[in-house]
């Protein structure tokens, strides 16, 4: 089986400044993988370059079995252009930490502007659709509110519900709490939970220790560019093998 | 929570009072009345000629004329605008360079000289034609024709108020947060689709006042045209009707009583065009919502006495 996310060696610098120094690692279809790491460490760009809004600049990162941001000819590589790269950004969700909601439309709208603009799915399928994700995630009675009548906890979920409307095969998580009341954190996290029971393949970015514990699979820790340590949650969180994981859990937990 | 008979009784309290606030209206309205006393009494001010020339057809023609100038070199600036702040934000460095190019030429030189200098082009072109070269034409037009000059006016004032346009343009699209692109990139929508959908909306919050406030200017600046030559307009009317009865005063009241009124329109519709595109931007809830909201909690209440 192909794996959801396969990384060799990948680096990201911008300009001079090297922030991702060859990350290598392979997330399993329906698996959650939890990165974890002090700030600058590279985390949130590694979560960005996956779904090519960094773009990546030595090694490979498939996903799904395509290269992404480039296309391969004999052995040469050939930069992508952006028509394709949108369209392997449908498969692939993502959550911001800041919610990014389209301000200028309602709950239900920011949900089904994506399907129907870039997927052509009619209107009335994607608002069918677009209720039913909002009572997923818990906010059915909300589908008229904009984005500023809402509490973060809301926007994170409808942000959540937004991502989901495109079907997609996998879901990028940067610090989707980090900006979150700690009374709305939890809301956040049981979706979340709901969607990992459900087989979604996901990366989340995270500081929330506790979601790592219970719900990843495999947990990375990243520091200066490149991963320290890597294994499952039980091991790495109440075993750690390096200096610098140990320092940084002990900070954290 | 309970609500009981103990709940204290909402507050009356005095307003605070604002007596100098009843002064200076007093004193402004006796100044106002003076002044209009003044000139109601006025002779020179010839109220019978304006009274007479207010609603004079080649006034209102001339009316129709500036409003006819105003919208179109206004469709076309703002057409033109958002296209010169598309080019010079996007990163094609050709796009950039023709952007700032035209900018810097429809910026820095006069409005006025712009105006005489379309005035002149059928001096330099005799016609203009678009088509395949040694081709079939699809497009032409004579420059000789006599009522070029309207179009002449027109494009002349729309391509100097273009440059305007695209930098209030540029200034509400980079109002916009980066994470708005970002989000919209993320869901698998190309540039054109991000700044259309979710751009340009957010934007026009920033760019309607300004835009409302060009508009408003450019009605004025029809007056101008008079340099192409066109004096069909307002201004034009008003003034050689003034030169034929040598009475100016009353003309150029006639004249500033229907900018003002042109004006008063313009900016009911601005206020409603803010009103639509400031939605989402206020975390107030509409009558609508909060009437919700407030049958709502009174279920609740009546459900936990």
């Amino acid at each position: 089986m192909t794996p959801m996310v396969k990384a060799e060696s990948v680096c990201k610098s911008f300009g001079a400044l090297k922030v991702l120094k060859g990350v290598t690692l392979e997330i399993d279809k329906g698996q959650v993988l939890v990165l974890v790491g002090p700030s600058g460490s590279g985390k949130s760009t590694f979560l960005r370059c996956i779904n090519h809004l960094e773009q990546v600049n030595a090694g490979r990162l498939y996903v799904d079995g395509d290269l992404i941001g480039y296309r391969e000819r004999g052995d040469k590589l050939h930069e992508m252009p952006p028509r394709e790269a949108a369209k392997q950004r449908r498969n692939i969700g993502m959550v911001f930490q800041h919610f990014n909601l389209f301000p200028h439309r309602t709950a239900l709208d920011n949900i089904i502007e994506a399907p129907i603009q870039v997927k052509g799915v009619k209107k009335a399928a994607a608002i069918a659709r677009g209720k039913d994700l909002l009572e997923q995630v818990g906010l059915a009675e909300k589908a008229t509110a904009y984005p500023a009548q809402l509490s973060g906890g809301q926007q994170q979920r409808v942000a959540i519900a937004r991502a989901l409307a495109m079907d997609p095969k996998l879901m990028l998580f940067d610090e989707p709490t980090s900006a979150l009341d700690p009374e709305l954190v939890g809301e956040v996290l049981a979706v979340m939970k709901k969607l990992a029971s459900e087989g979604m393949t996901m990366v989340v970015v995270t500081h929330e220790m506790g979601f790592a514990r219970e719900v990843a699979d495999q947990i990375v820790f990243m520091d200066g560019g490149v991963i320290v340590e890597s294994g499952k949650p039980r091991e790495v969180l109440s075993n750690p093998q390096h200096e610098r994981t140990k320092a940084f859990l002990s900070k954290v937990m | 929570m309970t609500v009981d008979a103990s709940s204290p009784s909402a507050i009356d309290a005095v307003p605070l009072r604002h007596p100098w606030r009843w002064v200076a209206a007093i004193v402004i309205v006796v100044l106002v009345v003076l002044f209009l006393y003044g000139a109601a009494t006025n002779e020179a001010y010839g109220w019978a000629t304006y009274r007479k020339y207010l609603f004079d057809e080649r006034i209102s023609a001339g009316a129709w004329y500036t409003i006819q100038l105003t919208v179109l070199s206004m469709v076309l600036a703002v057409a033109l605008g958002v296209l010169l702040a598309v080019m010079r934000l996007s990163p094609n460095p050709v796009f950039k360079s023709v952007a700032w190019v035209y900018l810097w030429i429809f910026r820095g030189t006069p409005v006025y000289v712009q105006l005489v200098f379309w005035g002149l082009v059928p001096t330099l072109y005799k016609n203009i034609q678009l088509g395949v070269p040694f081709g079939p034409s699809l497009f032409h037009l004579n420059l000789q024709d006599l009522s070029i000059n309207f179009t002449l006016a027109f494009v002349g004032l729309g391509l100097n108020e273009a440059a305007y346009m695209a930098e209030i343009i540029r200034a509400g699209i980079s109002s916009v947060p980066e994470g708005q692109s970002e989000a919209s990139t993320a869901l698998g929508m190309s540039w054109s689709m991000t700044m259309r959908r979710t751009v340009l909306p957010q934007a026009m919050r920033v760019i309607i006042p300004p835009t409302g406030n060009e508009f408003i200017s450019m009605l004025k600046t029809t007056s101008l045209v008079t340099a192409v030559p066109f004096s069909l307009e307002l201004y034009g009317r008003a003034r050689d009707i003034s030169g034929v009865i040598f009475e100016p005063i009353p003309l150029l009241m006639v004249a500033a009583t229907w900018y003002l009124a042109i004006t008063s329109v313009l900016m009911v519709g601005q206020f409603y065009l803010e009103r639509y595109f400031s939605r989402g931007a206020s975390r107030k809830l509409t009558s609508k919502q909060l009437e919700a909201l407030a049958a709502a909690q009174t279920i609740g209440i009546g459900g936990h006495p």
